[in-house]
């Protein structure tokens, strides 16, 4: 499987979850794991560039896969990719522990939405939970990220934050 | 002081190594440590009528110890009662392990210790244990009722009783115009934090010192906790508070017990040990709060102003009471809230059940007050066919009466003394912010005012140091779940050292940086710590300028602190950099680099005489502390349409308005958050979560796909807007803010629901389930 490009050997326990793959066995603990039954989204992770949970897949399953993480997003010191960019300028996180699952749906939400209306926002990020922020930052993060991803963006073009 | 940071909406510092994945959580703690899992109770109450069989869990491969309570030196010791009190007659706390009764449904009988978590769970499967279960008590009402008991040597399931008067209620009562009589009833929520908790630990015998990491919001309570258990010198035992997942009260709870077995376990095995708990896990055994039964007997005139209230009301305990009866004497003391009640009286019996615990879950005995008061004033309102906003109007203490003494005790032992506000005016502004109610059938209006005691005592510290490189370190011994301590202390010392906020780095919650205090709780840390490194940096502020005054040949009083250097007022260019007067402070024998040479013996000095004079310390630090001589009342007005539907029971928030004051505002940006997010949970145990526990004391939704905690899709955007009445009694003139925006959403939900559906709501959670039943039994 590769993960955040890097080929890695295949887990040896088949019964090993993906999430605890990534966390315990690679190192990657921006993958953070909350409920352990796929409904807080703290886990999410890309799968071949779409949003997954890593808690409800086996890491056998994601053999010669694509997998991304958090980490995988913007590499050691450079810059934030525009959605981690996004929820420090909106105070989009306070404790940060749902904030890697929410930046990867996100990920995929504007991949899929580019400029995503308040109803796909919504449903966007309808399958994280957050119980710091009340979403409010949340929902104002995923709009700049829209802007700051836009290609418009740094060109001095109207539209353009 | 200046007020360049202070009050500035300042973005955080610590986004971004939480963003990159790079946070650091105690489950993200690995060192090859081994794993453990719980055998707990399936029975809510049981008498376990053999010896626990841990044999074929013990012979699993990979499996390196299972403990019951028969394998513990402390597994006889009862864990400590944390908050005694003399009203607290018959407290009881549980063992680490159960070996005999086990009193709720979670608690914990044995602790398997195994390579890895997979194999810790499969053996915790072999351990064998045979209850014989005993009669349950769920309800404070049933717990009242004592046909049961739930310690067979504490009669009636009474933990505590407590009776408060002020005035003369029963004569006030007797010559009221109007008399009325209310029963309000509020359950148990969870807290639900979205990082579950963990423990990590680490023995050296090398070094004979102990480490742990620990998901809590008190290390330095841990620590000393441990240090008595294991008979160590406190100075041996560091404990370490890493980035906390949320914390919102239920980790201020200790010692659970994975925190003494697993720097135990660690002890004993000569490995690392860690224990990570699943959410199945947080449901049943991480203690809870809320469950509340009230009577409430008012008396008031034909305007509608109060006279006198009574309140007798049952507090859901649970199995044992660690945390001592903190949270009925809260809500005793918060019923009055901001209304003057001449004639005052309060009683509670706090009482066992077999559920788990109870202790502080934000807002802490404060939601079920205000709920109480509100809902009687609009019971008052409707009975008079006064507007409800007209008759608190009538009823508020007034922006002159303070400081106003309620007369009742607080938590920290003092009586409660409202310090500054202006209720008044909240009320006027949330009126004003939320504007004329929309068009449309079952639409309604909710209100509700609220104070909140914040920053209760006894103390924080914090330590301030500009290094050589004229950065500044500071630390705090309480810990950060995501309220952006790195930020605002920051701002705070920023201030008073005149460097930039990105040039002060602050640690919290780690006892080997800092190792007094008390911990995260009851909207204390910008008051307690955020004072505390208020009175650190304004001592090393004067330290820098009494020794830059001998360098630069100036009366210290005639220097200031400002871009990063200690400088002459009015002469700006006659200074010095802070890096450099940090070298100064500690006369060096061998420079070190750092521009140190300027402190060896042959440079120049200043002044004659031994190199560190009488009193003098080296280094540019200094500690300092803050002790609140009583708690800061920051309040609030919150005020909310929405729509019921009359056919699904579909909440539908349309307009929902904050006006909150907490004295002066540390971080504008911050503080939304805090506000933003408490309104959120308020919202989520006022209409989405419920505890469902069935009459066997089983908690039959333990999970997220049962226990609805809210999505986005169910939290509507909320206006803000502040009042700032400073407080009098601490020098920044700030109060707390954490845990204000959860209360008073019951009671606006509450109000904004009976309106719209025209049914009586006098308890909480309420859902679509619940106000179909209540339209079947009121019918319009």
């Amino acid at each position: 499987m590769k993960v955040n490009g890097v080929s890695h050997p295949a887990p040896t326990d088949p019964r090993r979850l993906l999430s605890d793959h990534l966390r315990h066995d690679l190192g990657l603990t921006g993958t953070h794991v909350g409920c352990e039954h796929g409904v807080c989204g703290c886990c999410t992770v890309l799968l071949d560039g779409a949003p997954v949970r890593s808690c409800l897949m086996l890491a056998v399953q994601a053999e010669r896969h694509e997998v991304t993480t958090i980490e995988g997003l913007a590499r050691d010191q450079a810059p934030l990719h525009p959605v981690q960019q996004a929820f420090h300028e909106c105070h989009g996180l306070q404790c940060g522990f749902c904030t890697p699952g929410f930046v990867m749906s996100v990920v995929g939400l504007l991949a899929q939405h580019p400029s995503p209306s308040a109803q796909e926002i919504e449903e966007g990020i309808a399958g994280n939970l957050c119980r710091c922020t009340g979403y409010a930052s949340i929902r104002r993060s995923v709009l700049r990220a829209a802007a700051l991803s836009s290609p418009l963006v740094g060109k001095g073009r109207d539209g353009a934050e | 002081m200046t007020t360049r940071w202070f009050g500035a909406p300042v973005q955080r510092v610590e986004d971004d190594r939480l963003l990159r994945g790079h946070g650091r959580f105690t489950d993200d703690i690995g060192e090859d440590a081994l794993e453990c899992c719980f055998v707990r109770s399936p029975y809510a109450h049981a008498r376990i009528i053999t010896s626990i069989d841990a044999a074929a869990a013990r012979a699993m491969p990979g499996v390196v110890a299972v403990y019951t309570a028969a394998d513990l030196p402390f597994g006889g010791v009862d864990l400590p009662l944390l908050i005694p009190h003399p009203n607290l007659t018959h407290g009881r706390t549980q063992r680490c392990l159960a070996s005999d009764i086990v009193r709720y449904s979670g608690e914990a009988v044995a602790f398997v210790v195994a390579e890895n978590r997979y194999l810790a769970e499969d053996a915790a499967e072999l351990v064998q244990v045979e209850y014989e279960p005993l009669p349950v008590v769920i309800t404070p009402e049933v717990a009242a009722r004592a046909e049961h008991l739930v310690h067979s040597d504490v009669p009636g399931n009474i933990a505590a009783e407590m009776l408060q008067e002020v005035g003369d209620v029963d004569a006030a009562m007797a010559a009221a115009p109007r008399r009325k009589r209310l029963r309000f009833r509020y359950e148990r929520g969870a807290a639900s934090p979205m990082e579950a908790r963990a423990v990590w630990a680490r023995w050296s015998s090398d070094e004979h010192r102990l480490t742990v990491y620990d998901s809590t919001q008190s290390p330095t309570s841990i620590r000393g906790g441990l240090a008595v258990l294991f008979s160590l010198p406190e100075s041996s035992v560091d404990v370490i508070a890493p980035d906390v997942g949320g914390g919102f009260g239920p980790k201020i709870m200790l010692f659970y017990p994975d925190e003494l077995l697993v720097p135990y376990a660690a002890m004993q095995l000569g490995r690392p040990v860690k224990w990570t708990e699943d959410r199945q896990e947080h449901f049943t055994a991480v203690n809870q709060e809320r469950g509340q039964v009230h009577e409430v007997e008012v008396g008031f005139d034909d305007e509608g102003r109060l006279l006198a209230l009574q309140d007798d009301f049952l507090h859901d305990g649970g199995a044992y009471t660690p945390y001592g009866i903190i949270l009925p004497i809260i809500t005793s003391a918060q019923v009055p809230g901001p209304y003057r009640i001449p004639n005052y009286r309060v009683r509670f019996r706090d009482l066992y059940t077999n559920a788990v615990p109870t202790s502080p879950y934000r807002g802490a005995g404060r939601p079920h007050a205000c709920f109480v008061m509100e809902r009687t004033l609009d019971a008052i309102a409707a009975d008079l066919g006064i507007d409800r906003i007209e008759v608190r109007r009538r009823n508020l203490i007034q922006a002159g009466d303070f400081p106003y003494d309620v007369g009742v005790a607080w938590q920290d032992g003092n009586t409660v003394v409202y310090d500054s506000g202006n209720y008044p005016v909240l009320l006027d502004k949330a009126i004003a912010l939320l504007g004329p109610k929309p068009a449309g059938d079952h639409v309604g209006m909710g209100i509700g005012i609220y104070v909140e005691g914040t920053g209760v005592g006894p103390y924080e510290g914090a330590h301030v140091q500009v290094l050589v490189s004229g950065k500044v370190v500071a630390a705090t011994g309480i810990p950060n779940q995501g309220q952006a301590h790195a930020t605002v202390w920051a701002q705070v010392v920023a201030d008073e050292l005149g460097v930039d906020v990105k040039d002060v780095e602050i640690t919290s919650g780690d006892t080997r940086r800092f190792p007094w205090g008390v911990g995260t709780f009851a909207s204390r840390g910008a008051v307690t710590a955020g004072n505390a490194m208020h009175v650190a940096a304004r001592m090393v502020a004067a330290k820098a300028r009494q020794i830059a005054a001998d360098h630069l040949e100036a009366d210290p009083a005639d220097l200031e602190l400002a871009g990063g250097r200690v400088r002459v007022k009015g002469s700006p260019d006659r200074g010095m950099p802070l890096g450099a007067v940090a070298v100064l402070s500690n006369p060096v024998r061998y420079a070190f680099g750092g521009g140190t040479e300027a402190a060896t013996q042959f440079a120049a000095k200043p002044r004659p005489g031994p190199p560190l004079q009488d009193g003098e310390q080296p280094g540019l630090e200094a500690t300092g502390y803050y002790s609140p001589p009583g708690s800061t009342w920051a309040s609030g007005c919150h005020a909310a349409y929405v729509r019921v539907d009359p056919k699904t029971f579909r909440l539908e928030i349309l307009k929902y308005v904050v006006v909150h004051d907490c004295g002066r505002v540390i971080n504008p940006l911050v503080l939304q958050g805090q506000i933003e997010g408490g309104v959120a949970q308020g919202i989520a145990g006022a209409f989405y979560e419920r505890l469902a526990y069935d009459e066997d004391g089983q908690l039959r939704n333990a999970s997220f796909m049962e226990f609805l905690m809210p999505y986005a899709t169910e939290i509507p955007a909320i206006e803000i807007d502040h009042i700032e009445t400073p407080s009098p009694l601490n020098p920044l003139g700030v109060k707390g803010a954490g845990e204000a925006g959860v209360i008073p959403v019951g009671a606006v939900i509450g109000s904004a629901i009976e309106e719209a559906l025209g049914v009586p709501i006098t308890e909480m959670p309420l859902s679509p389930l619940k106000l179909y039943e209540l339209s079947k039994a009121h019918p319009t």
